[in-house]
């Protein structure tokens, strides 16, 4: 049977693909963390970098990247939801809605490096916030934007309409209906989508480069008042993110261990990484059962 | 869902009016800064901002934080962006000081005659290849010839039968502006592959077989060979004679003549504690050692 | 849109007869003003983004008097130098072909990779796709540009260099970098494209006779092909105006080159690479402003492919 064998062929190759694209990955990851991973310490996680001697570490990098990424979604779940709630739910089939749509997607296809441009002479310069987490977090707003869009779009497009006429056809008024049952419904595929946008808002460097900075000031962990200039938690201060940390110290970076921390440093990240990702399955999930369950 | 919708939004608020006051207060203070500082006796408190050359970074970051924790309550933000963006800024008044690796007066476009310049240093750069060449001292003919694209082999320099990989710096970088006018008296180079960082350059020439570029003295290490130029040796000793030709100043502009907080910076960098410890601990030379000066038409006079 | 429903038609109106409550048409409208508001705010900043970009990459052959025709078919990029009718040189035809040639290269290479996964994780095997496949391309997404140029630099680079010869820098390099970059993209979209063809119709095909293979090849990718196509042109605009990493691995020679393993350069490398040594305002700033200009017209170009090939999908 020639079908038969064909069909067998075919199903071979697509285990092969399947089983190439695993091994590429797992050789991609090795090598990241079979590099980096042997010089993360808890000494290498807390402590000042260093600018030409060996033993610097990445503490106030890390707490940088962790801050600008909450500040971001501060700023960006809101919109997103509001823009996508509009795009899913209000949004007439026009020729506006059309424009919109191309603008949205032009805007998430930009080089990061314009968008960081941007930022720069516009926040940096015109508006004299200087280099600064808020600056950053703006810029990545922008940045992220359009994906977050996209995701609050499709998790909503994903409740079946029955739900939605059930709503109207209790009385209820659409932004109700939208609110109290549409909602609450797409909150696992919204959850798992910003997720994984916080993993590309933490790997961000082209755009942090104009904006955030490329260095940090003295930070002083006791320091709790965000006016302060020393304090972690001052929205207008530098920030160094990691990833601009590893392209910094690999375009000029003098220490003699500059290899071993910028291998160190991508290990951490990617780790990071991987726990955003597992945590965006396991939370999305969580909250899917939970809201099935009640 | 309502509350906490509202919750965020109010928080977005103070945000915003945090920023626009923090924001607020900053630009006053640079316009002052700019102005010349025509505010009251100007105390250590406060923050200034250099931007620019990515070469002059490393020393301008570490100055900056034991600058700081000598002085609590100042703040120093460092940043890099190239020495394009440090005149830039610095012309347009928008930093507190612009860092460069040439003269503003090398520079199109940046009118010089407000700036003062502050050269804080001396780098010493040289030609690098990679180890298997075969070569460790040639004539600056030479040199102009391998740039230039007229020798494509090392085996006509008396090296390996390998050929040759040019490595150019970006162009418009400070490091190819000076080595293009001291290393090729002003040759162009051929068309060839191009890096804009010394981390960069420095790995790929320690990993191509053939691959010549060139670094400041800071980024060599075992993995490259650095050359000797009609017998020279590129070390700091000979940059302060100007045996060796291929250096340039590290420059640190401010709009106008510096106050207060910048003022205390810049003085800090020049004083014998940094130009003796932390300029040769990061591979730079001191100005004040130097035994020559050159000016930004390239004049060399003895000092 | 689906919300679109009968029962809308007349919504507010409706509502009023039939209710009457001023609250509630409060609420709508307060709904409305919400959302409406977000996607003003939206709006403002693509509309900003996009004349900032433009007013800047126009003043290249406004300001600067650089000839356009010679912009797109010239060879030599030297913004910095005048020719002798004392207009920059801005020949971006090696950046464009660059560019052009990595994408092609990196989405041929791609496609087949990803619709393979999509079909796998679809049809195939469902289970080990969802539990193994779907979470490992899913990371793919997250890791930094600068750890893949990172990583391009030091295995793919060398790689290249022993064993096909030149510099190892190139279009060769930029493309398998890219590939893998853009994997993730093109993947998770196939399968939103397969998993949109009914149910019924898959079993249709089975039930006629057909093997798995022939239902998957002459029944699902059939139909769900203008999906998939709109998969590659969205990875291949992500391809388009990566930076970071293809910088890293291209070898940014501003010439087109006579081999994949020969040092080229893209739009975006010369971009990211010039920024910083450049002065506002200035010619050789506006060129580089230019090639971003270039940038957002070709993911405009995209952008209007991926609507072409939307409307012609029809279950």
């Amino acid at each position: 049977m020639n079908a038969k064998r064909a069909d067998r062929l075919a199903t071979i190759i697509f285990y092969a693909i399947a089983g190439f694209i695993v091994l590429l990955l797992a050789g991609l990851f090795g090598y990241i963390l079979v590099n980096g991973v042997s010089h993360i310490s808890w000494k290498f996680i807390t402590s000042p970098p260093q600018s030409f001697r060996a033993g610097g570490g990445i503490g106030p990098q890390l707490f940088n990247s962790f801050y600008l990424l909450i500040l971001t979604m501060i700023i960006s779940v809101p919109l997103a939801l509001g823009a996508g709630i509009y795009m899913s739910e209000y949004a007439k089939k026009n020729i506006f809605t059309d424009i919109l749509r191309t603008v949205i997607e032009v805007l998430s296809s930009l080089p990061s490096i314009v968008v960081g441009l941007f930022g720069f002479l516009f926040f940096v310069i015109y508006m004299g916030w200087g280099f600064s987490i808020l600056t950053g977090a703006l810029v990545l707003t922008i940045f992220n934007l359009p994906l977050m869009v996209r995701v609050v779009e499709t998790s909503l497009q994903g409740v079946p309409d029955a739900q939605r006429e059930a709503g109207l056809a209790l009385g209820i008024s659409k932004w109700e209906t939208i609110k109290k049952i549409l909602l609450p419904a797409a909150i696992p595929g919204i959850v798992t989508g910003i997720i994984l946008a916080s993993g590309r808002v933490f790997g961000e460097a082209a755009a942090l480069i104009y904006t955030a900075g490329m260095s940090t000031p003295i930070l002083d962990i006791s320091n709790w008042n965000p006016f302060s200039p020393t304090s972690p938690l001052n929205p207008m201060r530098p920030a160094e993110t990691l990833a601009v940390h590893i392209w910094k110290i690999n375009s000029e970076g003098l220490m003699p261990d500059v290899k071993e921390v910028s291998s160190g440093t991508s290990a951490l990240l990617v780790l990071l990484i991987l726990v955003f990702n597992i945590s965006a399955r396991w939370i999305g999930k969580f909250i899917y059962k939970r809201m099935t369950a009640s | 869902m309502r509350k906490r919708i509202i919750a965020l939004f109010s928080m977005l608020l103070v945000f915003a009016i945090v920023a626009a006051g923090c924001g607020s207060g900053s630009e006053t203070d640079s316009k002052a800064n700019a102005e010349g500082g025509n505010k009251k006796e100007e105390t250590t408190k406060g923050s200034i901002t250099a931007v620019g050359s990515s070469a002059l970074q490393p020393l301008v970051d570490e100055a900056a934080n034991q600058f700081m924790s000598k002085h609590s309550g100042s703040t120093i933000n460092v940043q890099g962006g190239g020495s394009g963006t440090g005149l830039s800024q610095i012309s347009e008044g928008a930093v507190d000081i612009g860092n460069s690796d040439i003269f503003a007066e090398e520079k199109d476009g940046i009118d010089a005659s407000k700036l003062v310049d502050h050269k804080v240093a001396v780098v010493g750069m040289g030609p690098v290849v990679n180890k298997e060449a075969g070569v460790e001292d040639i004539t600056k003919q030479q040199l102009i010839d391998i740039f230039t694209g007229k020798i494509k082999n090392w085996k006509d320099v008396g090296g390996k039968d390998q050929e040759i990989v040019l490595i150019n710096r970006a162009e418009g970088s400070g490091t190819r502006a000076v080595f293009e006018a001291t290393a090729l008296d002003g040759a162009t180079p051929a068309q060839a592959q191009e890096q804009d960082s010394s981390g960069t350059v420095q790995k790929i020439v320690s990993e191509t077989p053939g691959a010549i570029s060139y670094l400041a003295f800071s980024y060599f290490n075992d993995s490259i060979t650095p050359l000797k130029v009609d017998g020279v040796e590129p070390t700091a000793t000979n940059v302060e004679t100007n045996e060796w030709k291929i250096w340039a100043y590290e420059h640190m502009y401010t709009n106008g003549d510096p106050t207060g907080l910048t003022k205390e910076f810049l003085d800090f960098i020049l004083s014998d504690e940094i130009q003796s410890s932390l300029i040769t601990e990061l591979g730079y030379i001191p100005v004040t050692g130097m035994k020559v000066e050159r000016d930004a038409e390239g004049k060399i006079t003895n000092k | 849109m689906k919300g679109e429903s009968i029962l809308e038609l007349k919504d507010i109106k409706m509502t009023e007869k039939q209710w009457n409550s001023s609250t509630k048409i409060w609420t709508e409208q307060r709904g409305r003003m919400i959302t409406l508001t977000s996607v003003s705010i939206m709006i403002i900043i693509a509309v900003s983004i996009l004349y900032f970009v433009a007013s800047k990459g126009f003043s290249t052959f406004t300001v600067n008097k650089a000839s356009i025709i010679d912009f797109f078919t010239g060879m030599q990029w030297k913004p910095s130098t005048l020719d002798d009718l004392g207009r920059p040189i801005v020949g971006a035809l090696p950046l464009i072909f660059g560019s052009f040639a990595v994408t092609l290269l990196a989405a041929i290479i791609c496609a087949p990779l990803a619709i393979g996964a999509a079909v796998f994780m679809t049809e195939i095997s469902p289970k080990f796709g969802k539990k193994i496949l779907q979470p490992v391309i899913e990371l793919l997404v997250g890791i930094p540009s600068v750890v893949y140029g990172f990583v391009g630099l030091s295995v793919v680079v060398p790689f290249l260099r022993e064993n096909i010869g030149g510099s190892g820098f190139g279009i060769a390099a930029g493309t398998i970098v890219l590939t893998i970059m853009i994997l993730p993209t093109i993947t998770s979209l196939s399968v939103d494209a397969i998993e949109a063809v009914p149910m019924q119709i898959r079993e249709a095909s089975l039930a006629l006779g057909a093997t798995r293979w022939q239902t998957i090849y002459r029944v699902i990718l059939k139909t769900s092909l203008p999906g998939l196509l709109t998969a590659i042109v969205f990875g291949m605009a992500r391809a388009f105006g990566e930076a970071l990493a293809v910088q890293m691995v291209i070898g940014n020679s501003t010439v087109i080159p006579s081999s994949l393993v020969e040092p080229a350069s893209t739009l975006t490398s010369i971009l990211t690479m010039g920024m910083g040594y450049t002065v506002m305002g200035k010619a050789e700033n506006n060129a580089l402003w230019s090639l971003a200009l270039v940038l957002l017209l070709m993911s405009l170009i995209f952008i209007i492919i991926i609507r072409i090939l939307g409307r012609r999908r029809v279950y």
